[in-house]
């Protein structure tokens, strides 16, 4: 630690203003900080700065991934084996998933943090690792088998795109890992619908018809019994990181400890979801309506939105009450999408990004709603 | 807008040369600094909608450049006679008779094409950029400043919807005029095949553009 200290504080001139690295700061700054504790002190006015910046803040959310990662590559092994009836131990698994997840999340952040280096050293700003997170959770909610290229195109369209055209970190409107998603979606969509959740189906080791997952049985109308234990443990196929609730509600528990995560968002948007799916229950009709209004949660990529995407700090609502819609218009939206849009099987990306663009209206209308209380207070 | 062009007429008393140095910016103007696309954002509608070829996005520029040359000058030579109240009637007409003729020789010269176009030929009556012409320039200048405009204007347009229509079909389709780039397996791009991606690759072109001329908006 201390060889470390002294071994940047020696090299730190070169890259001050007038050293002949300056035109590399931006990245020397970002090493320095990710290794230790910034020493930045506020200077003038009442404030105190906390130890919490926002790499930490970042980092904690990986730390609260890492549950719903391990499991998702325990998960990819063990269906692609599985489905070949083999019986498999729990390093196999592992490996095997490791093997398929681990270059993903190389791919993720090599391209994201390179391009958000770029810009940062062109413009002149500091790196905040912004990335840091996004660049875990783009792994977490592909397929396994998709092809790496894919992962390259749709990470710098979600930094590029989505990010840096706003303004870098703290700038965007869109959670830059729904981002990322919702291109690959649209933009490829042969590959990233059908049977593609069991990794091995692409080389025809694993039978197409074991890939078959709950969103895309009742997208085509079939009645189908959800286990209920397997689909909230996440033993179903799915993209790589969000088929367990468990671990998604593992992770939100660290999230809420730490104070990171909203718990306002995540409770508002179980509440809209269940209570859309109440709703549905009541009116019936076909089997999706029928769904108990609980298996939304449970199935799909629900649990993994609410908890890692919806309390995105920079693109959710900023005010108390703006929390609770937003994140209760979500859950509804979820649900609608699921139900009545058979060609988006998956409702929850649409309706995150849609109340992302949607927040800075429901904050504003927020804040009119108080002036316009408290004045009448004023006034009476 | 377009304050400069509309002064250009000034009284010129003696008969000043077509391809006066002022009547040079009248085309070189909108080919970068006062681009009716991406600085003006007009006729956006059908810079998104037909770009997701080459060859249709070609005959769509030459129909507008066509439409928009013939049309400012024909009011451009009819200006003193058009009364002020009736004036866009009359253009309408002037341009919508246009329309007709590209979208009949289209049909009869170019099928395909005018399938793919459908719709988008026939809009050219409402192309933004056109009624903005009339209205700013040809009603108040000579005819033959008011060809130059035209021609200006009409590769104006041409310039930014080019560009866009090559990266959509490169990356969209991985073909540049039907010719296969990226060969058999590449897997196409639906973001650039629909016109988000259009929408997308016009702000790049606008980003690109300001960076380089420095061109910001007033507040």
């Amino acid at each position: 630690m201390k060889f470390l200290r002294n071994t940047l504080d020696k090299i730190k001139p070169n890259f001050e203003k007038g050293g002949k690295l300056h035109f590399l700061h931006s990245t020397f700054d970002a090493i320095e900080t990710f290794m230790f504790v910034p020493n930045h002190t506020t200077k003038r006015g009442a404030h105190i700065r906390d130890g919490i910046d926002l790499k930490r803040t970042m980092f904690t959310v990986v730390i609260a991934l890492v549950p719903a990662l391990l499991f998702g590559m325990w998960n990819v092994g063990e269906l692609h084996y599985a489905a070949q009836n083999i019986d498999s131990t729990l390093i196999q698994n592992l490996l095997y998933g490791a093997m398929k997840v681990v270059p993903i999340i190389a791919v993720s952040y090599l391209t994201g943090l390179g391009i958000e280096f770029a810009f940062c050293q062109v413009n002149g700003h500091p790196v905040n690792e912004g990335f840091l997170v996004s660049g875990m959770l783009i792994p977490l909610i592909v397929p396994a088998d998709i092809p790496l290229w894919m992962v390259i195109v749709a990470t710098a369209f979600a930094v590029i795109i989505g990010k840096e055209v706003f303004g870098g970190t703290g700038m965007n409107i869109l959670n830059p890992a729904l981002t990322a998603r919702v291109f690959l979606y649209i933009a490829y969509p042969v590959e990233m619908a059908g049977d593609i959740w069991v990794s091995g189906i692409k080389e025809g080791i694993v039978d197409a018809s074991s890939g078959a997952t709950y969103l895309g049985d009742l997208g085509v109308g079939k009645v189908v019994n959800v286990d209920v234990y397997n689909a909230f443990m996440g033993f179903m196929p799915g993209s790589i990181g969000e088929t367990s609730t468990l671990m998604c509600l593992i992770g939100a528990v660290i999230l809420i400890a730490s104070g990171i995560g909203s718990w306002r968002i995540m409770l508002a948007t179980v509440i809209g979801a269940l209570g859309m799916g109440l709703i549905l229950n009541a009116v019936g009709g076909n089997p999706y309506y029928d769904l108990p209004a609980y298996q939304h949660l449970i199935i799909g990529g629900f649990a993994f939105g609410a908890v890692f995407m919806a309390t995105d700090p920079v693109s959710a609502a900023h005010t108390q009450r703006g929390k609770w819609i937003y994140g209760i218009l979500i859950g509804v939206l979820t649900v609608l999408i699921r139900v009545f849009n058979p060609a988006y099987p998956e409702g929850i990306m649409f309706a995150i990004l849609f109340m992302n663009v949607m927040a800075p209206l429901v904050d504003n209308y927020v804040v009119k709603a108080n002036i316009k209380r408290r004045l009448n207070r004023v006034k009476a | 807008m377009s304050t400069e062009t509309q002064a250009v007429e000034a009284e010129v008393k003696e008969r000043e040369p077509l391809f006066s140095k002022k009547n040079r910016k009248l085309i070189s103007n909108p080919l970068d600094a006062d681009n009716p696309i991406t600085v003006q954002v007009l006729g956006v509608c059908s810079a998104l909608a037909v770009t997701v070829k080459l060859i249709p996005t070609l005959y769509m520029c030459i129909s507008v450049l066509f439409v928009l040359i013939c049309s400012n000058v024909a009011i451009s030579l009819l200006r003193n006679v058009i009364p002020g109240r009736i004036r866009i009637i009359v253009q309408l007409l002037v341009v919508a008779s246009l329309v007709a003729v590209v979208d009949q020789v289209l049909q009869a010269y170019a099928y395909d094409v005018s399938k793919q176009l459908s719709v988008f030929v026939g809009l050219i009556i409402t192309n933004c950029i056109i009624m903005g012409r009339l209205e700013a320039f040809a009603l108040a200048n000579k005819p033959g400043p008011a060809f130059l405009d035209g021609l200006g204007n009409g590769l104006g347009y041409a310039v930014i919807l080019i560009p866009v229509a090559f990266f959509r079909e490169l990356f969209g389709s991985g073909s540049l005029f039907g010719f296969n780039i990226f060969g058999e397996n590449y897997p196409g791009n639906g973001v650039m095949m629909s016109p988000v991606g259009a929408c997308i690759v016009l702000g790049l072109l606008i980003w690109f553009q300001r960076s380089r001329n420095g061109y910001t908006e007033e507040a």
